[in-house]
Protein backbone atom coordinates (compact mmCIF):
# COMPACT_ATOMS: atom_id res chain seq x y z
CA UNK A 1 0.00 0.00 0.00
CA UNK A 2 1.50 3.21 -1.21
CA UNK A 3 1.83 6.19 1.70
CA UNK A 4 0.01 8.57 -0.63
CA UNK A 5 -1.87 7.69 -3.66
CA UNK A 6 -3.54 10.48 -5.48
CA UNK A 7 -6.03 9.86 -8.60
CA UNK A 8 -7.39 12.13 -11.47
CA UNK A 9 -7.01 15.20 -8.73
CA UNK A 10 -8.54 18.45 -10.64
CA UNK A 11 -9.10 21.64 -9.09
CA UNK A 12 -10.51 24.61 -10.41
CA UNK A 13 -10.66 28.42 -8.59
CA UNK A 14 -14.08 30.19 -9.92
CA UNK A 15 -12.86 33.33 -10.67
CA UNK A 16 -14.86 36.76 -11.60
CA UNK A 17 -17.14 38.81 -9.71
CA UNK A 18 -19.71 36.04 -9.70
CA UNK A 19 -16.98 33.37 -9.45
CA UNK A 20 -18.31 31.81 -12.90
CA UNK A 21 -15.02 31.83 -14.77
CA UNK A 22 -13.18 28.56 -13.81
CA UNK A 23 -9.31 28.47 -13.05
CA UNK A 24 -7.54 25.06 -13.44
CA UNK A 25 -4.90 24.93 -10.76
CA UNK A 26 -4.54 21.70 -11.02
CA UNK A 27 -4.98 19.28 -14.07
CA UNK A 28 -5.51 15.23 -13.37
CA UNK A 29 -2.88 15.08 -11.44
CA UNK A 30 -1.85 10.99 -10.65
CA UNK A 31 0.96 10.41 -7.98
CA UNK A 32 1.91 7.46 -5.96
CA UNK A 33 4.64 7.99 -3.20
CA UNK A 34 5.94 4.83 -1.17
CA UNK A 35 6.21 4.63 2.39
CA UNK A 36 9.58 5.44 3.91
CA UNK A 37 10.40 7.56 0.91
CA UNK A 38 11.77 11.41 0.91
CA UNK A 39 9.36 12.59 -2.15
CA UNK A 40 10.22 15.82 -3.74
CA UNK A 41 7.22 17.85 -5.56
CA UNK A 42 9.15 20.29 -7.76
CA UNK A 43 7.89 23.24 -9.90
CA UNK A 44 7.62 27.11 -10.35
CA UNK A 45 5.06 29.82 -8.31
CA UNK A 46 1.78 29.03 -9.57
CA UNK A 47 2.35 25.12 -10.46
CA UNK A 48 0.32 23.40 -8.11
CA UNK A 49 2.03 22.32 -5.44
CA UNK A 50 0.47 24.19 -2.73
CA UNK A 51 -3.20 23.40 -3.83
CA UNK A 52 -1.94 20.03 -4.05
CA UNK A 53 -1.06 19.84 -0.83
CA UNK A 54 -3.92 21.61 0.81
CA UNK A 55 -6.39 19.23 -0.88
CA UNK A 56 -4.43 16.63 0.68
CA UNK A 57 -4.81 17.94 3.86
CA UNK A 58 -8.34 18.72 3.24
CA UNK A 59 -8.29 22.62 2.95
CA UNK A 60 -9.55 22.99 -0.61
CA UNK A 61 -11.98 20.53 -1.85
CA UNK A 62 -11.16 19.08 -5.13
CA UNK A 63 -13.50 19.42 -8.43
CA UNK A 64 -12.38 15.79 -9.25
CA UNK A 65 -10.13 12.86 -8.59
CA UNK A 66 -9.62 11.38 -5.07
CA UNK A 67 -6.29 10.93 -3.07
CA UNK A 68 -5.83 8.50 -0.10
CA UNK A 69 -3.25 8.63 2.53
CA UNK A 70 -1.96 5.74 4.58
CA UNK A 71 -5.21 3.86 2.96
CA UNK A 72 -7.22 6.40 4.24
CA UNK A 73 -9.59 9.06 2.37
CA UNK A 74 -8.14 12.10 2.86
CA UNK A 75 -11.56 13.46 4.63
CA UNK A 76 -11.27 10.56 7.37
CA UNK A 77 -10.39 12.92 10.02
CA UNK A 78 -8.92 10.36 12.16
CA UNK A 79 -6.41 9.81 9.32
CA UNK A 80 -4.75 13.12 10.27
CA UNK A 81 -3.52 12.39 13.63
CA UNK A 82 -1.22 10.05 11.65
CA UNK A 83 0.23 12.32 9.24
CA UNK A 84 2.15 16.19 10.08
CA UNK A 85 1.57 19.55 7.83
CA UNK A 86 4.18 22.34 7.98
CA UNK A 87 2.14 25.23 5.13
CA UNK A 88 3.80 27.39 3.00
CA UNK A 89 4.79 30.38 5.00
CA UNK A 90 3.57 29.77 7.92
CA UNK A 91 1.77 31.66 10.87
CA UNK A 92 0.76 30.32 13.89
CA UNK A 93 -0.87 32.09 17.24
CA UNK A 94 1.49 35.47 18.35
CA UNK A 95 0.62 35.61 21.22
CA UNK A 96 1.90 32.32 22.44
CA UNK A 97 4.82 31.04 22.94
CA UNK A 98 6.71 28.53 21.23
CA UNK A 99 6.39 25.78 24.11
CA UNK A 100 2.86 26.91 24.44
CA UNK A 101 1.70 26.61 20.91
CA UNK A 102 3.26 23.23 20.66
CA UNK A 103 1.08 22.00 23.86
CA UNK A 104 -1.33 23.42 22.20
CA UNK A 105 -1.44 21.25 18.89
CA UNK A 106 0.20 18.45 21.51
CA UNK A 107 -3.60 18.37 22.86
CA UNK A 108 -5.25 18.16 19.66
CA UNK A 109 -3.56 15.05 19.37
CA UNK A 110 -4.73 14.07 22.79
CA UNK A 111 -1.13 14.09 23.96
CA UNK A 112 -1.30 13.82 27.57
CA UNK A 113 0.79 15.71 30.51
CA UNK A 114 3.73 14.49 31.62
CA UNK A 115 4.56 13.23 27.92
CA UNK A 116 3.48 16.14 26.28
CA UNK A 117 5.79 18.61 28.19
CA UNK A 118 8.68 15.75 27.41
CA UNK A 119 7.98 16.04 23.98
CA UNK A 120 7.77 19.95 23.16
CA UNK A 121 10.99 19.85 24.85
CA UNK A 122 12.40 17.87 22.59
CA UNK A 123 10.85 18.98 19.87
CA UNK A 124 12.23 22.34 20.54
CA UNK A 125 15.66 21.20 20.90
CA UNK A 126 15.25 19.22 18.00
CA UNK A 127 14.54 22.42 16.09
CA UNK A 128 17.37 24.53 17.39
CA UNK A 129 14.53 26.43 19.95
CA UNK A 130 15.67 24.89 23.50
CA UNK A 131 16.28 28.21 24.38
CA UNK A 132 13.08 30.44 23.08
CA UNK A 133 10.66 28.44 24.45
CA UNK A 134 9.47 30.76 26.57
CA UNK A 135 9.04 33.74 23.70
CA UNK A 136 6.34 35.01 22.39
CA UNK A 137 6.01 34.09 18.86
CA UNK A 138 5.47 37.73 17.58
CA UNK A 139 9.03 38.30 18.57
CA UNK A 140 10.19 35.56 16.92
CA UNK A 141 11.94 35.88 12.87
CA UNK A 142 11.14 34.60 9.89
CA UNK A 143 13.41 31.58 10.40
CA UNK A 144 12.34 30.52 14.07
CA UNK A 145 8.87 30.82 12.63
CA UNK A 146 9.59 28.10 10.18
CA UNK A 147 11.39 26.04 12.89
CA UNK A 148 8.26 26.15 15.21
CA UNK A 149 6.27 25.26 12.01
CA UNK A 150 8.16 22.09 11.57
CA UNK A 151 8.08 21.29 15.43
CA UNK A 152 4.62 21.58 15.08
CA UNK A 153 4.41 19.21 12.21
CA UNK A 154 6.21 16.51 14.40
CA UNK A 155 4.49 16.83 17.61
CA UNK A 156 2.56 13.35 17.00
CA UNK A 157 5.35 11.46 15.78
CA UNK A 158 4.17 11.23 12.08
CA UNK A 159 4.20 8.17 9.44
CA UNK A 160 3.82 10.93 6.77
CA UNK A 161 5.14 14.47 6.81
CA UNK A 162 3.63 17.18 4.08
CA UNK A 163 6.46 20.04 4.07
CA UNK A 164 5.25 22.84 2.08
CA UNK A 165 8.81 24.84 0.65
CA UNK A 166 10.19 24.11 4.19
CA UNK A 167 13.56 26.08 3.56
CA UNK A 168 11.30 29.42 2.77
CA UNK A 169 12.80 32.19 4.93
CA UNK A 170 15.84 29.94 6.50
CA UNK A 171 19.24 31.18 6.61
CA UNK A 172 22.02 28.46 5.49
CA UNK A 173 22.57 26.92 8.92
CA UNK A 174 18.50 27.06 9.51
CA UNK A 175 18.39 25.05 6.24
CA UNK A 176 21.41 22.39 6.90
CA UNK A 177 18.99 22.15 10.12
CA UNK A 178 15.98 21.12 7.99
CA UNK A 179 17.97 18.75 6.01
CA UNK A 180 19.13 16.89 9.02
CA UNK A 181 15.42 16.98 10.58
CA UNK A 182 14.45 15.11 7.09
CA UNK A 183 17.10 13.35 6.87
CA UNK A 184 16.55 11.95 10.89
CA UNK A 185 12.83 10.97 9.88
CA UNK A 186 14.01 9.36 6.78
CA UNK A 187 16.45 6.90 8.91
CA UNK A 188 13.15 6.42 11.24
CA UNK A 189 11.30 5.37 8.00
CA UNK A 190 8.92 7.99 7.96
CA UNK A 191 7.90 9.34 4.85
CA UNK A 192 8.27 12.97 3.88
CA UNK A 193 6.72 14.77 1.11
CA UNK A 194 8.52 17.88 0.47
CA UNK A 195 7.38 20.69 -1.80
CA UNK A 196 9.89 23.22 -2.93
CA UNK A 197 11.38 24.83 -6.20
CA UNK A 198 15.42 24.92 -4.68
CA UNK A 199 17.07 21.93 -6.81
CA UNK A 200 19.68 21.45 -4.37
CA UNK A 201 17.49 21.43 -1.60
CA UNK A 202 15.28 18.34 -3.26
CA UNK A 203 19.22 17.25 -4.74
CA UNK A 204 20.41 16.75 -1.34
CA UNK A 205 17.29 14.76 0.30
CA UNK A 206 15.05 13.26 -1.98
CA UNK A 207 14.70 9.70 -3.29
CA UNK A 208 11.91 10.92 -6.12
CA UNK A 209 10.81 13.77 -7.43
CA UNK A 210 7.65 14.70 -9.01
CA UNK A 211 7.71 18.05 -11.44
CA UNK A 212 4.94 20.30 -11.59
CA UNK A 213 4.15 22.90 -14.43
CA UNK A 214 0.85 25.15 -15.00
CA UNK A 215 -1.12 22.52 -12.81
CA UNK A 216 -0.16 19.29 -14.93
CA UNK A 217 2.39 16.64 -13.92
CA UNK A 218 5.59 16.83 -16.17
CA UNK A 219 7.31 14.15 -15.43
CA UNK A 220 8.09 11.75 -11.93
CA UNK A 221 11.10 9.59 -11.26
CA UNK A 222 14.34 9.74 -10.40
CA UNK A 223 15.87 13.34 -10.57
CA UNK A 224 18.56 12.82 -12.64
CA UNK A 225 15.91 10.71 -14.36
CA UNK A 226 13.83 13.30 -15.42
CA UNK A 227 15.40 16.18 -15.80
CA UNK A 228 17.27 14.34 -18.27
CA UNK A 229 20.49 15.68 -16.82
CA UNK A 230 23.93 16.33 -19.07
CA UNK A 231 26.51 17.77 -17.24
CA UNK A 232 27.32 20.54 -19.44
CA UNK A 233 30.57 21.05 -18.02
CA UNK A 234 32.64 21.34 -14.72
CA UNK A 235 33.60 23.95 -12.95
CA UNK A 236 37.03 23.74 -10.69
CA UNK A 237 38.11 26.02 -8.46
CA UNK A 238 41.92 26.76 -6.91
CA UNK A 239 43.70 28.65 -4.93
CA UNK A 240 47.47 29.47 -4.01
CA UNK A 241 48.65 28.59 -7.80
CA UNK A 242 51.61 30.41 -9.18
CA UNK A 243 52.89 32.03 -12.63
CA UNK A 244 53.92 28.87 -14.14
CA UNK A 245 51.18 26.88 -13.04
CA UNK A 246 48.22 29.29 -14.25
CA UNK A 247 50.13 29.21 -17.55
CA UNK A 248 49.99 25.45 -17.69
CA UNK A 249 46.09 25.07 -16.82
CA UNK A 250 45.19 27.73 -18.87
CA UNK A 251 46.09 25.59 -21.46
CA UNK A 252 44.22 22.96 -20.50
CA UNK A 253 40.68 24.41 -19.82
CA UNK A 254 38.33 26.18 -21.49
CA UNK A 255 37.83 28.79 -20.09
CA UNK A 256 40.19 30.60 -16.94
CA UNK A 257 39.19 33.48 -14.72
CA UNK A 258 41.29 34.67 -11.46
CA UNK A 259 38.85 36.25 -8.53
CA UNK A 260 41.40 37.39 -6.78
CA UNK A 261 43.55 34.69 -4.93
CA UNK A 262 40.85 32.21 -6.45
CA UNK A 263 41.16 30.55 -10.18
CA UNK A 264 37.94 29.23 -11.52
CA UNK A 265 38.44 26.96 -14.04
CA UNK A 266 35.69 25.83 -17.11
CA UNK A 267 36.44 22.31 -18.19
CA UNK A 268 34.16 20.39 -20.91
CA UNK A 269 35.02 16.33 -19.66
CA UNK A 270 36.11 14.51 -16.85
CA UNK A 271 39.39 13.89 -18.82
CA UNK A 272 40.14 17.38 -18.42
CA UNK A 273 38.90 17.99 -15.35
CA UNK A 274 41.74 15.15 -14.52
CA UNK A 275 44.45 16.63 -15.80
CA UNK A 276 43.64 20.36 -14.84
CA UNK A 277 43.53 18.89 -11.11
CA UNK A 278 47.19 16.57 -11.01
CA UNK A 279 48.39 19.80 -13.10
CA UNK A 280 47.39 22.22 -9.84
CA UNK A 281 48.44 19.82 -7.35
CA UNK A 282 51.72 18.85 -8.82
CA UNK A 283 52.28 23.04 -8.91
CA UNK A 284 51.76 23.52 -5.14
CA UNK A 285 48.17 25.05 -5.41
CA UNK A 286 45.27 23.70 -3.50
CA UNK A 287 42.23 22.25 -5.19
CA UNK A 288 38.77 23.91 -3.24
CA UNK A 289 36.25 22.17 -5.52
CA UNK A 290 34.74 20.53 -8.90
CA UNK A 291 31.52 21.52 -9.32
CA UNK A 292 29.68 19.91 -12.00
CA UNK A 293 27.72 22.33 -14.36
CA UNK A 294 23.78 20.90 -15.18
CA UNK A 295 21.10 23.32 -16.04
CA UNK A 296 19.16 24.34 -12.82
CA UNK A 297 15.59 23.50 -12.52
CA UNK A 298 14.87 26.76 -13.63
CA UNK A 299 16.75 26.24 -16.74
CA UNK A 300 14.29 23.39 -17.14
CA UNK A 301 11.01 25.01 -16.96
CA UNK A 302 12.40 27.85 -19.16
CA UNK A 303 13.32 25.87 -21.94
CA UNK A 304 10.10 23.86 -21.23
CA UNK A 305 7.85 26.65 -21.49
CA UNK A 306 9.51 27.94 -24.69
CA UNK A 307 9.61 24.87 -25.80
CA UNK A 308 13.49 24.50 -26.89
CA UNK A 309 13.89 21.19 -24.87
CA UNK A 310 16.23 19.92 -22.95
CA UNK B 1 -10.86 17.16 24.51
CA UNK B 2 -10.23 18.85 21.19
CA UNK B 3 -13.26 21.44 21.38
CA UNK B 4 -11.47 22.25 25.18
CA UNK B 5 -8.33 22.52 23.69
CA UNK B 6 -9.61 25.24 21.08
CA UNK B 7 -11.89 26.63 23.97
CA UNK B 8 -8.56 27.10 26.18
CA UNK B 9 -6.90 28.70 23.59
CA UNK B 10 -9.75 31.47 22.24
CA UNK B 11 -10.18 32.10 25.86
CA UNK B 12 -5.84 32.67 26.53
CA UNK B 13 -6.40 34.69 22.90
CA UNK B 14 -9.01 36.71 24.35
CA UNK B 15 -7.08 37.56 27.68
CA UNK B 16 -4.10 38.78 26.14
CA UNK B 17 -6.28 41.10 23.94
CA UNK B 18 -6.05 44.76 24.74
CA UNK B 19 -9.86 45.64 23.88
CA UNK B 20 -11.13 43.04 26.31
CA UNK B 21 -9.74 45.44 29.03
CA UNK B 22 -10.48 48.30 28.04
CA UNK B 23 -14.17 47.59 27.91
CA UNK B 24 -14.50 45.96 31.43
CA UNK B 25 -12.33 49.06 32.01
CA UNK B 26 -15.06 51.29 31.00
CA UNK B 27 -18.18 49.39 32.47
CA UNK B 28 -16.65 49.26 35.98
CA UNK B 29 -16.00 53.31 35.62
CA UNK B 30 -19.62 53.21 34.57
CA UNK B 31 -21.20 50.92 37.27
CA UNK B 32 -18.89 53.16 40.01
CA UNK B 33 -19.92 56.73 38.33
CA UNK B 34 -23.95 55.08 39.30
CA UNK B 35 -22.99 56.16 42.72
CA UNK B 36 -22.51 59.55 42.01
CA UNK B 37 -25.82 59.83 39.62
CA UNK B 38 -27.64 58.22 42.41
CA UNK B 39 -27.47 60.97 44.56
CA UNK B 40 -28.82 62.96 42.21
CA UNK B 41 -32.20 60.58 43.02
CA UNK B 42 -33.36 60.42 46.84
CA UNK B 43 -34.52 57.27 48.25
CA UNK B 44 -33.60 56.13 44.95
CA UNK B 45 -30.15 55.67 45.15
CA UNK B 46 -29.76 51.87 44.51
CA UNK B 47 -32.31 51.78 42.45
CA UNK B 48 -30.43 54.12 40.04
CA UNK B 49 -27.05 52.03 40.64
CA UNK B 50 -28.38 48.56 40.00
CA UNK B 51 -30.16 50.43 36.95
CA UNK B 52 -26.83 51.37 35.55
CA UNK B 53 -24.82 48.53 36.82
CA UNK B 54 -26.73 45.80 34.98
CA UNK B 55 -27.28 48.23 31.61
CA UNK B 56 -23.14 48.41 31.79
CA UNK B 57 -22.67 45.07 31.91
CA UNK B 58 -25.55 44.13 28.84
CA UNK B 59 -24.04 46.66 26.83
CA UNK B 60 -20.06 46.43 27.61
CA UNK B 61 -20.66 42.41 27.18
CA UNK B 62 -22.43 42.81 24.16
CA UNK B 63 -19.68 44.88 22.55
CA UNK B 64 -17.03 42.76 23.93
CA UNK B 65 -19.32 39.44 21.90
CA UNK B 66 -19.62 41.29 18.98
CA UNK B 67 -16.02 42.77 18.65
CA UNK B 68 -14.40 39.25 19.84
CA UNK B 69 -17.24 37.42 18.29
CA UNK B 70 -16.47 38.60 14.65
CA UNK B 71 -13.19 38.40 14.63
CA UNK B 72 -12.83 34.42 16.10
CA UNK B 73 -13.03 32.51 12.73
CA UNK B 74 -12.05 35.62 10.09
CA UNK B 75 -8.70 36.01 11.79
CA UNK B 76 -7.62 32.56 11.93
CA UNK B 77 -8.43 32.53 7.97
CA UNK B 78 -6.93 35.55 7.31
CA UNK B 79 -3.63 34.66 9.20
CA UNK B 80 -3.92 31.13 8.20
CA UNK B 81 -3.50 29.87 11.54
CA UNK B 82 -6.35 28.14 10.18
CA UNK B 83 -4.33 25.82 7.85
CA UNK B 84 -2.02 23.78 10.42
CA UNK B 85 -4.75 23.65 12.77
CA UNK B 86 -7.35 22.11 10.34
CA UNK B 87 -4.76 19.89 9.16
CA UNK B 88 -4.73 18.36 12.62
CA UNK B 89 -7.76 15.83 13.67
CA UNK B 90 -10.10 18.50 14.01
CA UNK B 91 -13.52 18.50 12.43
CA UNK B 92 -14.60 21.69 11.67
CA UNK B 93 -17.66 21.79 13.55
CA UNK B 94 -15.36 21.07 16.79
CA UNK B 95 -13.16 23.98 15.66
CA UNK B 96 -16.78 26.35 15.90
CA UNK B 97 -17.58 24.74 18.82
CA UNK B 98 -14.39 25.44 21.10
CA UNK B 99 -13.97 29.00 19.17
CA UNK B 100 -17.64 29.32 20.70
CA UNK B 101 -17.02 28.24 23.95
CA UNK B 102 -13.87 30.09 24.23
CA UNK B 103 -15.62 33.23 24.02
CA UNK B 104 -18.21 32.15 25.96
CA UNK B 105 -16.20 31.32 29.16
CA UNK B 106 -14.07 35.18 28.64
CA UNK B 107 -18.01 36.24 28.62
CA UNK B 108 -18.26 34.61 31.49
CA UNK B 109 -15.75 35.76 33.62
CA UNK B 110 -15.81 39.21 32.97
CA UNK B 111 -19.43 39.41 33.38
CA UNK B 112 -19.05 37.66 36.72
CA UNK B 113 -16.18 40.79 37.89
CA UNK B 114 -18.82 43.38 36.21
CA UNK B 115 -21.23 41.85 38.59
CA UNK B 116 -18.34 41.27 41.67
CA UNK B 117 -17.94 45.13 40.59
CA UNK B 118 -21.56 46.43 40.63
CA UNK B 119 -22.29 44.05 44.54
CA UNK B 120 -19.28 45.48 46.02
CA UNK B 121 -20.31 49.12 44.78
CA UNK B 122 -23.67 48.18 46.00
CA UNK B 123 -22.23 47.05 49.28
CA UNK B 124 -20.18 50.09 49.46
CA UNK B 125 -22.61 52.17 49.18
CA UNK B 126 -24.67 50.65 51.84
CA UNK B 127 -27.72 49.06 50.49
CA UNK B 128 -30.43 46.22 50.29
CA UNK B 129 -28.07 43.49 52.17
CA UNK B 130 -27.43 39.79 51.21
CA UNK B 131 -30.41 38.53 49.71
CA UNK B 132 -31.11 42.09 47.69
CA UNK B 133 -27.78 41.07 45.96
CA UNK B 134 -28.32 37.54 45.54
CA UNK B 135 -31.52 38.63 43.21
CA UNK B 136 -30.08 40.22 41.17
CA UNK B 137 -28.61 37.40 40.16
CA UNK B 138 -31.03 35.64 38.01
CA UNK B 139 -30.90 39.58 35.66
CA UNK B 140 -27.55 38.69 35.03
CA UNK B 141 -28.26 35.11 34.04
CA UNK B 142 -30.37 36.35 31.59
CA UNK B 143 -28.11 39.27 30.50
CA UNK B 144 -25.45 36.37 29.98
CA UNK B 145 -27.86 34.36 28.17
CA UNK B 146 -28.44 37.47 25.68
CA UNK B 147 -24.70 37.67 25.32
CA UNK B 148 -24.14 33.80 24.09
CA UNK B 149 -26.46 34.13 21.47
CA UNK B 150 -25.09 37.05 20.66
CA UNK B 151 -21.53 35.56 20.31
CA UNK B 152 -22.93 32.87 18.43
CA UNK B 153 -24.60 35.21 15.85
CA UNK B 154 -21.08 36.80 15.61
CA UNK B 155 -19.81 33.53 15.39
CA UNK B 156 -21.99 32.58 12.55
CA UNK B 157 -21.23 35.78 10.12
CA UNK B 158 -17.61 35.05 10.46
CA UNK B 159 -17.49 32.20 8.94
CA UNK B 160 -18.53 33.77 5.80
CA UNK B 161 -17.64 37.91 6.09
CA UNK B 162 -15.66 40.24 6.51
CA UNK B 163 -15.14 41.87 10.46
CA UNK B 164 -16.80 44.98 9.25
CA UNK B 165 -20.20 43.59 7.52
CA UNK B 166 -19.89 40.63 10.39
CA UNK B 167 -20.27 43.24 13.07
CA UNK B 168 -22.84 45.30 11.14
CA UNK B 169 -25.39 41.83 10.70
CA UNK B 170 -25.00 40.91 14.43
CA UNK B 171 -25.74 44.67 15.81
CA UNK B 172 -28.61 44.38 13.04
CA UNK B 173 -29.90 41.70 14.31
CA UNK B 174 -29.45 42.54 17.42
CA UNK B 175 -31.21 45.76 17.22
CA UNK B 176 -34.10 44.10 15.54
CA UNK B 177 -34.11 40.92 18.04
CA UNK B 178 -35.64 43.63 20.89
CA UNK B 179 -38.15 44.97 18.75
CA UNK B 180 -39.43 41.34 17.93
CA UNK B 181 -42.48 42.08 19.62
CA UNK B 182 -43.48 45.11 17.92
CA UNK B 183 -42.66 43.29 14.97
CA UNK B 184 -45.58 40.72 15.66
CA UNK B 185 -47.77 43.49 16.40
CA UNK B 186 -47.55 45.67 13.40
CA UNK B 187 -48.15 42.03 11.14
CA UNK B 188 -51.30 41.66 13.65
CA UNK B 189 -52.49 45.49 12.88
CA UNK B 190 -51.90 45.75 9.05
CA UNK B 191 -54.57 44.71 6.41
CA UNK B 192 -52.54 43.07 4.04
CA UNK B 193 -52.13 39.06 4.71
CA UNK B 194 -49.30 38.85 3.00
CA UNK B 195 -47.29 41.44 5.16
CA UNK B 196 -49.07 39.98 8.07
CA UNK B 197 -47.38 36.14 7.10
CA UNK B 198 -43.75 38.00 6.46
CA UNK B 199 -43.83 39.91 10.27
CA UNK B 200 -45.19 36.63 11.49
CA UNK B 201 -42.41 34.30 9.79
CA UNK B 202 -39.74 37.08 11.44
CA UNK B 203 -40.83 37.10 14.25
CA UNK B 204 -40.35 33.09 14.63
CA UNK B 205 -37.32 33.10 12.71
CA UNK B 206 -34.88 36.34 13.96
CA UNK B 207 -33.53 35.89 17.69
CA UNK B 208 -35.87 37.11 20.08
CA UNK B 209 -33.95 38.92 22.27
CA UNK B 210 -36.54 40.95 24.10
CA UNK B 211 -37.31 37.16 25.79
CA UNK B 212 -34.20 37.94 27.72
CA UNK B 213 -35.13 41.51 29.23
CA UNK B 214 -39.47 41.07 29.46
CA UNK B 215 -40.19 38.02 31.76
CA UNK B 216 -43.62 38.15 31.77
CA UNK B 217 -44.82 42.01 31.65
CA UNK B 218 -41.45 42.62 33.65
CA UNK B 219 -38.62 44.20 32.81
CA UNK B 220 -35.84 41.83 34.16
CA UNK B 221 -33.69 45.19 34.70
CA UNK B 222 -36.30 47.04 36.17
CA UNK B 223 -37.48 44.49 38.57
CA UNK B 224 -33.32 43.88 39.77
CA UNK B 225 -33.63 47.61 40.49
CA UNK B 226 -36.49 47.01 43.10
CA UNK B 227 -35.15 43.72 44.06
CA UNK B 228 -38.04 42.17 42.41
CA UNK B 229 -37.98 37.85 42.20
CA UNK B 230 -38.49 36.79 38.92
CA UNK B 231 -40.37 33.88 37.38
CA UNK B 232 -38.05 31.09 37.99
CA UNK B 233 -40.19 28.58 35.44
CA UNK B 234 -40.33 31.75 32.97
CA UNK B 235 -36.30 31.88 33.27
CA UNK B 236 -36.13 27.81 32.84
CA UNK B 237 -38.11 28.15 29.43
CA UNK B 238 -35.99 31.88 28.12
CA UNK B 239 -32.60 29.09 28.63
CA UNK B 240 -34.19 26.58 26.74
CA UNK B 241 -35.05 28.96 23.84
CA UNK B 242 -31.54 30.43 23.87
CA UNK B 243 -29.89 26.85 24.01
CA UNK B 244 -31.81 25.95 20.94
CA UNK B 245 -31.38 29.36 19.56
CA UNK B 246 -28.04 29.08 19.65
CA UNK B 247 -27.39 25.44 18.62
CA UNK B 248 -29.01 25.88 15.95
CA UNK B 249 -27.16 29.52 14.79
CA UNK B 250 -23.57 27.27 15.50
CA UNK B 251 -25.18 24.21 13.35
CA UNK B 252 -25.39 26.61 10.57
CA UNK B 253 -22.03 28.34 11.19
CA UNK B 254 -20.40 25.06 11.16
CA UNK B 255 -22.37 23.65 8.02
CA UNK B 256 -21.16 27.27 6.21
CA UNK B 257 -17.58 26.59 7.22
CA UNK B 258 -17.76 23.02 6.70
CA UNK B 259 -17.80 23.96 2.96
CA UNK B 260 -14.95 26.48 2.75
CA UNK B 261 -12.34 26.45 0.77
CA UNK B 262 -8.94 27.78 2.18
CA UNK B 263 -6.88 29.13 -0.36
Amino acid sequence: MPAIEIKGLTKDFLVGFWKKHPVRALDNLDLSVEKGEVFGFLGPNGAGKTTTLKILMSLLRPTSGSARILGEPIDVVSMHARIGYLPENPYFYDYLTARELLTYVGRLFGIRQPALNRKVSQLLENVGLGQSGGIQLRKFSKGMIQRVGIAQALVNDPEVVFLDEPMSGLDPLGRREVRQVVASLKSRGVTVFFSSHILPDVEALCDRVAIMNRGRLQATGALNEILKVRIEGHEVILTGAGPRTIEALSGMCDQITALGERLVLRAGNSAQVAAIVECALSGGADLLSVIPIRPSLEDYFFEEITGTGL
Amino acid sequence: MRILAIARNTFRENIRDKILYNLILFALIMILSSVALGQLTLGHEDKVIVDLGLTSISVFGTLIAIFIGISLVHKEIEKRTVHALLAKPVHRAEFIAGKFLGLLFTLFINTAIMTAGLILTLMWHGGAGLQGYLRLLPAVYLIFLSLSLTTALALLFSTFSTPALSALFTFFLWVIGHFNYDLREFGRLTKSGALQSLCTTLYYLLPNFANFELIGSQNVIQGAAYYRPIDAAAVGWVSVYGALYGAILLGIAAAVFSRRDFK
